[in-house]
Formats: C-alpha cells, sequence, structure tokens
C-alpha cells in the first residue's frame, strides 16, 4: 500500500507545474502553516495542485521520506522541492517565487492559474 | 526543551554569529529557530533549511515538536 502512495506522490510532484502538499484542502486549510503557503502562492498567481496529507499518516511518511523535508506544507515547483511556509513566504515577499515562477511555468503561468485538489490515497 | 535546540543548533553551528531558539507559544512545542552563519552564504534557502532540519532532526523525530519555524542568513 505505502509503495503505492509513494508513487502516486512522486507522479504529483512530476507532473504538476506546482504541488503543494499541505494539511486540508485549498477550501477547508487545518493548518496556520499550509495556509501561510498557500497565501504566498496565490498571491504570486500559481497555478496550485493541492494534496491533502491528512487522510493518511503514510502520506506525509513517504512525502518526508522521498523529499528528505520533515514537516507540511512542502511546493515544488516543476518538480523541485522550493521549502515550507517560511521559504514560500520569504520568497513571495521578495518577488523572488514570482521569477522561479516564470522561469520554470513560462512567462504566462498565470493565465492557467486554477486551483485543483488531487488524491494520492489508494482506496480498495 | 529551548535550551536542548539551542545546544543541538550551536554544535551543529560553531561558527554561527547567531543562533537564537523562540518558544512562540509557551508551550513548548512552537519553536522560532533563527540561525546567522556564513555557512548560508551562496546555499539556496532550501540548503539551508535542510542544515538546520538535519541540525534538530532527532527531537523532532521525537514528536516533541509540533511547529519549527525557521529564518536563516548568511554573513552578507
Amino acid at each position: 500500500m505505502s509503495e503505492e502512495v509513494r508513487e502516486r506522490i512522486k507522479s504529483v510532484i512530476d507532473t504538476e507545474p506546482v504541488a503543494l502538499f499541505m494539511k486540508g484542502t485549498p477550501q477547508f486549510v487545518m493548518c496556520g502553516n499550509s495556509e501561510r503557503a498557500l497565501q504566498a502562492l496565490r498571491s504570486a498567481g500559481a497555478p496550485v495542485t493541492a494534496v491533502d496529507i491528512l487522510p493518511d499518516p503514510g502520506i506525509r511518511q513517504e512525502l518526508s521520506t522521498l523529499s528528505g523535508w520533515p514537516t507540511i506544507p512542502q511546493v515544488f515547483i516543476r518538480g523541485e522541492l522550493v521549502g515550507g511556509a517560511d521559504i514560500v513566504q520569504e520568497l513571495a515577499a521578495t518577488g523572488e517565487l514570482e521569477r522561479k515562477l516564470s522561469e520554470s511555468l513560462g512567462d504566462d503561468y498565470r493565465d492557467e492559474a486554477e486551483e485543483r485538489v488531487v488524491s494520492v490515497l489508494v482506496t480498495a | 526543551m529551548t535550551n536542548d535546540l539551542e545546544r543541538l543548533l550551536n554544535d551543529a553551528f560553531p561558527e554561527a554569529t547567531e543562533v537564537r531558539v523562540t518558544d512562540r507559544t509557551g508551550g513548548g512545542d512552537h519553536f522560532l529557530i533563527e540561525v546567522t552563519t556564513p555557512r548560508f552564504d551562496g546555499l539556496s534557502l532550501v540548503e539551508q533549511h535542510r542544515l538546520v532540519n538535519d541540525a534538530l532532526a532527532a527531537p523532532f523525530a521525537s514528536g516533541r515538536i509540533h511547529e519549527m519555524r525557521i529564518k536563516t542568513k548568511g554573513s552578507t
């Protein structure tokens, strides 16, 4: 089961332009730090694909093993770990986040900036 | 706990010009970690935070830390 979850997490990280692993969903955020990361991404106009890590403790475990990052939230742009709430907030404040998004996704990245929620849960 | 974390950080970054651990809520499980060291020069924020996370891996793994906010600075 955990292997399948790991593969799904990997696939989200590798294929989504901007992946946000968070507690809760953008519509119902369950943690202040996830909220900070989400707001920072929104302020930069990022197309956010959110994954709620709360439904199964295995998700967080596999994610942290993959990324080597212990805390939630975690933000990836084009497969690269950008950081957690503190880093993303700092990058947004300095304008660095928008630069990074343009560099990685193209200058028109805002055009398709819709928020999506995907699940990595494996249902029997 | 605050002292434990400071000790670990001072051991990991003996050259740091600032190591500060603040108990944000007074509950002993939400911490603000501030580290300023020339060792961060030229490293990305992710790399800087990784070094701090590594230094505090043991207490974090123990589950006693609910939240860590990290602020890192190089010498410049």
